[in-house]
This record gives structure tokens, sequence and C-alpha cells, in this order.
């Protein structure tokens, strides 16, 4: 297998791995950032941003966009798309195999692999995805034009959304699995508020039934054990994320009861040379700024790695 | 009206029509800039190199003109953006709604024109 050595690897190419792949070039440190897909992870997924500091509102496209060129200007290698086939956590030099066939190896390893969207994972969903299963609101909201629609979810996304596809839906009912909300109050009264909005709470799909598209649903109420069955035009689902740590099972690095990296503040995990950045790190607040936090740090802790070892 | 990729792009109807004729193997990714369809966008541009037997092209789905790609038989189901199609000898053999990842496209890629 061809090998390519660097002074470090930064996995994954989201806020925290492009701040990281950003701080670490600009120190002349030979750099290269990984991904398994686009450049700019779940950045790329927001529409508007309007919180960043400095900037007074852009697209996540846009703000990603930006991080690419700069960590590139900076002499920042970048692939992105690359199937990972293998990682060598432990040893002097980390490893990552790419396509099995090319091995990256560096004495500092980032991992910045983020999170994804959660699915309900169950029968029927992968199939009916893009036929009546939507888990972008914006994308998808106009083709639901005076259909009736369930959203999945209880937190901040899930009844934002709910509110905003009730522009389209004729009417909206949220199925959520507590009986209570984790929203903030202002998103719970305004979802509360409208008239178009019915709420199913203690209960969860269980399954989605349909042959060429989405045609109705199975759903459960957790309480009682009572299933239900209602004909449905689509389903949108906002359940949250989970960190991307899947190819790290099994290996020696300390992840957490939700597969999340644990880390010290330096972002150093437990293998020594192996640091964490972003979304998949073991903490409470995820946002663009914490992840571009956590990837300044991480580099910054990884230069000195290098300089001491 | 063309989408802001860096693929090349079909325009019109006459267009896509065009595309069809001239070349074997087509893909063609008809969505907007939203968060769905810009990895497929992204993959395709980097697909090109490697599968040079197949024509990318993306479409901009907002388009009167992309009636074409939206109304076709095969995406009547369709609810998802982007609406992907894939033509040999200008049949249209597969189709795809919302998000695809870099395996999802190449294994069609794959088993309708080969690797």
């Amino acid at each position: 297998m061809e090998h390519k050595t660097f002074d470090a690897i930064v996995i994954g190419g989201g806020a925290a791995g492009l701040t990281a792949g950003i701080y670490l070039a600009r120190a002349k440190s030979k750099a290269v950032i990984l991904d398994t897909g686009t450049i700019g992870g779940q950045l790329v997924l927001t529409h508007e941003v309007a919180n960043y500091p400095g900037v007074e509102s852009t697209s996540g496209y846009q703000l990603a966009s930006t991080m690419k060129k700069q960590a590139k200007t900076f002499g920042c290698e970048i692939k992105s798309n690359l199937s990972i086939t293998g990682i060598n956590l432990g040893g002097e030099l980390k490893e990552v195999i790419v396509n099995d066939k090319l091995i990256y190896q560096a004495k500092t390893l980032i991992i910045a692999t983020g999170g994804r969207s959660r699915m309900l994972q169950v029968p029927g969903e992968s199939q009916l995805k893009g036929r009546g299963i939507s888990y972008c609101a914006t994308c998808d909201g106009d083709f639901f034009q005076d259909k009736e629609i369930f959203v999945v979810g209880g937190g901040n996304s899930a009844l934002e959304e709910a509110v905003s596809l009730t522009k389209y839906a004729s009417k909206v009912t949220i199925i959520h699995q507590f009986d209570h909300f984790q929203a903030f109050e202002h998103a719970i009264e305004e979802a509360k508020n409208n008239p178009k909005i019915d709420f199913i709470l203690e209960s969860k799909i269980t399954e989605f039934l349909g042959t060429d598209k989405l045609e109705s649903i199975r759903y459960k109420n957790l309480r009682t054990g009572e299933v239900f069955h209602r004909p449905i035009d689509g389903v949108f689902i906002f359940i949250g994320y989970e960190a991307n740590t899947d190819m790290f099972h099994g290996s020696e690095l300390k992840l957490n009861q939700w597969n999340e990296v644990e880390a010290d503040e330096l972002m150093k995990t437990n293998i020594d040379g192996v640091f964490v950045a972003g979304d998949n790190r073991a903490k409470k607040y995820r946002q663009i700024t914490t992840a571009v936090a956590d990837g300044t740090i991480a580099a910054l802790s990884a230069l000195d790695y290098i300089h001491n070892h | 009206m063309v989408l802001p990729t860096n693929l090349k792009h079909v325009a019109t109807a006459a267009e896509h029509a065009e595309v069809l004729k001239n070349h074997t193997n087509v893909m063609i990714c008809c969505g907007r800039m939203g968060p769905m369809c810009l990895p497929v966008y992204d993959i395709m541009e980097e697909l090109q190199d490697e599968y040079t037997h197949v024509e990318f092209r993306d479409m901009m789905f907002d388009s009167p003109e992309a009636a074409v790609i939206r109304n076709h038989p095969a995406c009547r189901s369709f609810m998802g953006l982007p609406f992907t199609v894939y033509y040999k000898n200008g049949e249209l053999v597969a189709a795809t709604s919302s998000i695809q990842n870099r395996d999802q496209i190449t294994t069609i890629l794959d088993k309708e024109f080969g690797a």
C-alpha cells in the first residue's frame, strides 16, 4: 500500500476539522483533512447562520466554503468523500487507511468526525426516504402543500420546523415520545398557539407503510401500549444528532455511553497524540462556535505534541 | 436559469434532449442549493475524473424547463430534493429522491453504466 506522511491528520471536515486545519497549516505544520462525506459537515445543512460573531448573516454553505478556502490557502490538504477502511491509533505514528490502498500516517491525529441526524430506525424508513419521509423542512416543505403531515421530535428543531411547515401543510401533528418537550419555552408556545398544529405525546412511530410512496404509519402509545394505524402524506423527522464515532467502536479510544469521545480541556483523549474536536466530543453545548473553539484547542495541543515528540 | 455549482448545467428542455442525444451515459441532479442537494453536487464533481464515460450535469429544479425531469413518470412519487436521474442511450434507467451518499451513487453508476 502507498504511504503518505504528515505532521497531523484531521478526520472530519466540518467546522471543528476545518478550524484545526487552518491552525495547523498556518503554523507550517504539514496537515491533511480526511472526510468521508462533504466538506463542511453539518454546517452546510444550516440555511442561515445569524449568531456567528463577526458575521451578520450568512449561509452554512458559505461559511464552510470560506473556512475550506482559508485552510487550503494556508497549505492544508483536504480530501472528501473518502472511504476510511482502517485506523490504527496506537504507536508513534497514527495511521488512517483509505480505500484499502492508501495509508495516511502522522504523529498526531485529531478526531473531528462530528455528528449526524438520527433516523428512527423503524421498518420502511430507508425505503420511503424522499417519498414522503423527509429530514429537511426547508428543502421538501413545498411538496406537502395542503397535505397532512407528522413531525417527529420534541426539541427546538422539531417544534420550529413544525411551525414553518404550517405554511404548506393543511395540518401538522407533532408526535413525541415523552410527556413534555425539550424545546425552549418560546418554541413550545409558538407551536401550541398555531391552530394547524396538533400533538400526540408519549407515542412513537413504529412503522412506515407504502409501496411507491408513504401512505400510512403505525404508531404506539408508550404508556398504554395501544397501536394506531393512520393514513398520512408525509413525515418529517427531527430527533437530534448522534456522534459519528462508529469507526472507533472496538478500538482503545475511550467513548462514553452515548459513543462520544471523552477528552480533557486540552482536547486530549486517553490515547497519546490523539485529540478530539467538535460535536463528537462528550460535552453539553454543540454550536458552530463551540466546534471552532474545540478545533483551535485541539490544533494547538497537537502542535505542542509535535514539538515535544 | 442555472445553478451556481461547478458542474456543467442543463438549462432548457431542448438542452436536456441534446445532452441525451450526444452522450450514452448521463447523470443529472435536479435540485436547489439546499442541504440535501449540495452533497450530491459535490460527489458528482469528484466523480467526474473517475467516471469519464459518464456525463454529469445539474439542472435547476424551479426552472419551468425542469418539468422534463420533475414530471417524468419515474419521479411521480418523489417528495424530496434533489431528483437525480440516470439515462442510458436516452432512456431513463434509474432515479432517486433526496440526498444520496457516494456509495449509493457509485452503485447505480456501476450497475447502469459499468465501472
